[in-house]
This record gives C-alpha cells, structure tokens and sequence, in this order.
C-alpha cells in the first residue's frame, strides 16, 4: 500500500500501478481483495470489486504509462478511482464496446485482449464513470453498493 | 472432540526458534515465542509445508501406532493410494497390499478403486452443471479456502474423499459378512500427511469419519519391505485400474474422469497464486479445479518415504500399463456413502472483527505500526512478515519492543547522544 488514510466514514487506500512489469499484473488487485476480506465485507462483493479492479489494472499496465488506484471504503459502499498518466483514449464509447481492442500481439499472447475488460468492469459495478482526453490521462470511477 | 486438533505438531525440544518455518505457511499460522516456533490452531490447515523445511525435525505428524489394533475385534488397512508409488516397478502391488495381514490387520481394501467410483461420480456432478467445481481431494486446499477463499466455498464439490468412502463401504460389509458390530471394527488409513489424518479425526462436511485413525506410511515402510520378501500371497486384493491409481498424483482426478476444461495445480504457493486468479475472474471458463498442497500431488505427501517426482513417474507408468477398467456401476452407490451432508463453513480467522466500523479502526491502527516499522520482514520478532507483526499488536499478542531492528535504531541514537 503507498498510502492510507483515515476519515471520519471509513478509509481511503492508494496504490501506484506501473506499465512496465507484466509478472506482477494483478498483485494490486490482490492486496486491495485481501484488505476487504479482512474487514468481512460479503464475498459476493469481494469477487465483484476484485474482478472490476483486477481488469483495471491491467489496462493500466498495458494500455498506460502508469497510474494509480484509489480505493475508498465506507460502512454503506466501496469506490474505486483508476487514473493514469496517459496516452488516453481517443473514442471512450468505442472502447466500452464488447470485443473492441488495440491489445499489442505481446498482450494477446499472455491472453489479454478480448476487449472485454472495460464491459467487465461496468457489469460488475453500481455506478460506472469512464473519462479520458487523449494525450493525456484516463480515469475510471467505480461504485460498489454495499 | 475439541474444536481444533491437528496431526502437524512441534516438539518444543528439538525446536531451535530458526524461523525457517515461518515464511512458508500459507495462513501465517507460525509464531516463534520465548524461541520456540508455536502454531495458532485455528489457522493452520495441515499442510505439512513447516515439516518439510524444518533442519531440526523439531515438527512432525502425529499418528497411531499398531498397538492401536488391540482394541478392536476386526481391522482393516486403507493404504493411501500414493503407496503404490513407494516401490520400484516389477514390485508386486498386490503382495505389497498383502503385507498388511501379517502386520495385523484382517482385512486390506484397495483405496484406488474407491477413487474409481469417485472418479465416475464426481464426473457426474461436473457435467450437471458447467460452473466452476474445486476438488476437496486434498483436505488442506479445503481448508485453506475456507480460511482465505471464502467466496469459492460454494465452488466445492461435496463429495466424500477415496479413503473415507473405501471406510463406509468395508465397515457395512464387514458388519454384514462377518456379523461383528461398528465398534468391533478398526479401521485405519495409512497416511501420507497428516492433513488426511488430521480430516480422519476432524473431518469436513461429515459429522463423523467412518475412520478409527491413521498410521503413517513412512514408519510402516520397512516391516512392509522385510515382509514383502518374507510372506505369500494369500488373497486378491489389488483392484485399481488406470483411473484409480491417477488418484495418486497431481492432474490425475481429470484424468480418470476424462474430462477437458480442468486446471491441475500443485504446491501449496502456486494453488494460492491460481485461486487468486480464480477470483479475480482470470479463468472465467473453467469447470473443475484439482489443487494439491504438495508438489506433484499425494505422492509429494511428507509423510511418503521416496522422491515425490520419482514416485509420481511410477505411478504414470502402473496406470498405463493398467489400463482403465469401467465395471461400475454407479446405482450400487447411494448419496449418503458418497456424498457431504453438512454445510461448509468459512473461518472468521482472517477477519479483524466481525464489526465493519471496528474492523476499519484496528486497520488503521495496524498501518500506522506497519509504518514505523523496518518492512525487511526478518522475522527475528517471531511474526512471518512485519504486516503480520503490525497484526499482533494491534490484537494484543505481542509488543513493539519484540521488534530488534527498532530496538537497535534506537540504541545507535542513544548511544550517539551519550
Ligand atoms: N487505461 C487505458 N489507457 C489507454 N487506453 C485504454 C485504457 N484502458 C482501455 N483502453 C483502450 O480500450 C480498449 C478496450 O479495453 P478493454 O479493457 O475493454 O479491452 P482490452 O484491454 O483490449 O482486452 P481485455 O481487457 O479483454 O484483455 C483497449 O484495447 C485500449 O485500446
Ligand atoms: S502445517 Fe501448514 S498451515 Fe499448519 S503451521 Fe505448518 S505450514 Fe502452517
Ligand atoms: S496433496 Fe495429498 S498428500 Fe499433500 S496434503 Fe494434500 S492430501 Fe495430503
Ligand atoms: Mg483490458
């Protein structure tokens, strides 16, 4: 964890996601999975949020110079935030389609590429936000209800 | 019966406080306390990795002995399948299985064709339903989910082992044949680890095993040699064909069940890492899933005597020779000898508490330890990692003042004022 906060509601995680390692694709998404088990938040939850977060940071990894996620927990539900430093995307509404992907060959031999993260994450989430300017970041917000 | 009890034990007299232990233990069940490693109950699941690494032989797997058989007017030996791979080929396997009457059992059954009827059953139930099964063959993958992977305890397949079903089905016989009561009758498995022993005496998902206890195989090893030279044939007892000997080693259940849509993982660290997998939604299509503790399957049992890879060779070769056989008849097999009739439960073990508001202040409270702490995980404070450190605290088990690397920091600055 690179940082941890405390309010009033609940707590608020970051963790920095960087682009350059694929062998260590999904440890953050593992560590997020691993603090809401131990803070005995419903499993049918877990599995949504780590399956959404899990997706996210691998276009991070593979689709963005890096970034960060954000994950906030409160009694009544979990947000979480992905922003990265860029390149963007240039059509957000093409991206969200099913199936549509511009996955590097490295990318489709490790298996990614189905261009089914993106409508994943949106099936697994309450609420789902995408909002990019190319050339410069992409940002995702997730709701989860509790 | 005590809630907890397990088969993997520490004899504090041999214990050297090394930590060698400590990193291994996939629940982080491992504390060295007062310079002795010490094992939280609730946490550990059997897994036998301790035992493996430790240079002292300070842990081991409680068993029975053949003492045990006094007790009883008729007993019968249930070798674990991986037995078969403990001897070079052109051993005899029927006559290894025959060794058993002259240690003192009136009875051996053939725990491989037990696995046989598993075998067919267990395809049944994955083809009724094309979600995702996890296999509940080796009882430590059991319990590591359910002190970790809660959200797939309805995964599980709730089927009975090879050993307890070959249990059921000779205690019935044998009441039936020989006219003797249950509680005439011993029988005992012959282990390969102590997570079968452990789940003998404390099962999963049955309220009572129909097994009396367990012998290891690795003390039973030589007098199963010498007699082997010493003793005839006298009975059939060897039924395994191809699928039941697979049993033995890791992918073989989807071997014997011929199925494709499977991942067979072994070794406690990569089980973990493919379950993580699993639930982050890596393996969306996946219809069953065989995880084993140790590498290469039973056959990697510690308490087996040979070389897991050797055996697990061995055993690839008696099930090509062997063939596979499909006598069974799957109606002469009940649901209530085959099947789990008790709800799975997950363990609150992992949880900080069991209240949200709570849980979320110990947290806080931990990463503000974590964070003065040295994060080298040394493990000289006698905790796995300093995160688990930070943990103990923060539940009272232990103080900052256990941590020698704070300590030391803070002599260098005393001793630099003076
Ligand atoms: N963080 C990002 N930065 C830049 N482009 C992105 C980012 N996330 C997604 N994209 C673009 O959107 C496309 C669709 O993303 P999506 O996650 O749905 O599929 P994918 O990553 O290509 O394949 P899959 O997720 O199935 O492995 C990507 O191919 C990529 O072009
Ligand atoms: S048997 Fe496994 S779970 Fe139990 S203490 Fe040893 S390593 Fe940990
Ligand atoms: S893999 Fe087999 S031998 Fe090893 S712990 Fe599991 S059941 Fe026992
Ligand atoms: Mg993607």
């Amino acid at each position: 964890m690179n940082s941890f906060i405390t309010n009033n509601d609940g707590i608020v995680l970051k963790y920095v996601v960087g682009n350059d390692d694929f062998s260590i694709v999904g440890e953050v998404s593992s560590k997020i999975k691993n603090v809401l088990k131990q803070l005995n938040i419903d499993n049918k939850l877990i599995r949504r949020v780590s399956i959404a977060t899990y997706e996210a940071e691998v276009n991070v990894a593979i689709h963005s110079l890096g970034g960060y996620i954000e994950v906030t927990i409160t009694e009544n539900e979990i947000k979480i935030k992905i922003r990265d430093n860029g390149p963007g995307i240039k059509d957000t509404k093409l991206a969200m389609e099913k199936g549509y992907s511009t996955a590097s060959n490295k990318a489709r031999e490790l298996g990614f590429g189905a261009g089914m993260g993106l409508p994943n994450m949106k099936r697994c989430s309450d609420e789902f936000k995408i909002e990019s300017k190319f050339g410069e970041y992409t940002e995702l917000n997730m709701k989860f209800i509790k | 019966m005590a809630k907890y009890w397990h088969s993997v034990t520490l004899e504090p007299d041999y214990c050297n406080g090394c930590t060698h232990c400590l990193d291994g233990c996939p629940t982080e069940a491992i504390r060295i306390v007062n310079g002795k490693a010490k094992i939280i109950d609730e946490r550990c699941i059997d897994c036998g990795e301790c035992l493996k690494v430790c240079p002292y032989h300070a842990k081991g797997a409680l068993s029975d002995s053949l003492d045990i058989l006094k007790k009883f007017k008729y007993t019968v030996a249930l070798p674990a399948i991986s037995l078969y791979g403990q001897f070079s080929i052109g051993y005899d396997l029927n006559k290894v299985l025959n060794t058993f009457l002259h240690l003192g059992f009136d009875d051996v059954y053939d725990v491989g064709y037990a696995a046989e009827i598993l075998s067919d059953y267990q395809k049944k139930v994955i083809k009724e339903d094309d979600k995702l099964h996890i296999s509940t063959y080796c009882p430590a993958i059991t319990r590591l989910i359910q002190i970790r992977y809660q959200d797939l305890i309805d995964n599980i397949v709730k089927l009975e082992s090879p050993m307890e079903v070959a249990a059921r089905l000779m205690r019935k016989k044998i009441m039936k044949e020989k006219n003797f009561k249950s509680e005439e009758i011993g029988i005992f498995y012959i282990s390969q680890c102590p997570a079968k022993i452990t789940s003998a005496r404390v099962p999963i998902g049955i309220e009572k095993s129909c097994v009396d206890g367990s012998l290891a195989i690795d003390k039973l090893y030589t007098k199963i040699i010498k007699l082997y030279d010493e003793i005839e044939v006298e009975k059939d007892i060897l039924k395994s064909s191809s699928k039941g000997y697979n049993w033995g080693r890791v992918g073989g259940q989807s071997f014997s069940m011929g199925i494709d849509n499977y991942i067979a993982v072994d070794g406690i660290a990569e089980v973990i890492s493919v379950l993580d997998n699993i639930e982050m939604g890596k393996l969306p299509k996946l219809n069953f899933f065989e995880g084993y503790a140790c590498v290469g399957g039973c056959v990697g049992g510690p308490l087996n005597v040979e070389n897991s890879f050797v055996a697990k060779n061995r055993i690839r070769k008696l099930s090509q020779v062997a063939k596979e056989k499909n006598d069974i008849v799957l109606s002469d097999y009940p649901k209530e000898i085959i099947e789990w009739n008790q709800e799975i439960k997950g363990s609150d073990v992992m949880k900080l508490d069991n209240d949200f508001n709570k849980a979320i202040k110990k947290m806080a409270k931990i990463e503000k330890i974590f964070q003065k702490l040295p994060k080298i995980n040394c493990g000289a404070c006698g905790a796995p990692t300093c995160h688990a450190f930070a943990e103990d605290i923060v539940k009272g088990k232990t103080t900052i003042d256990k941590c020698v690397v704070l300590n030391n920091k803070k002599r260098r600055k005393t001793n630099e004022s003076i």
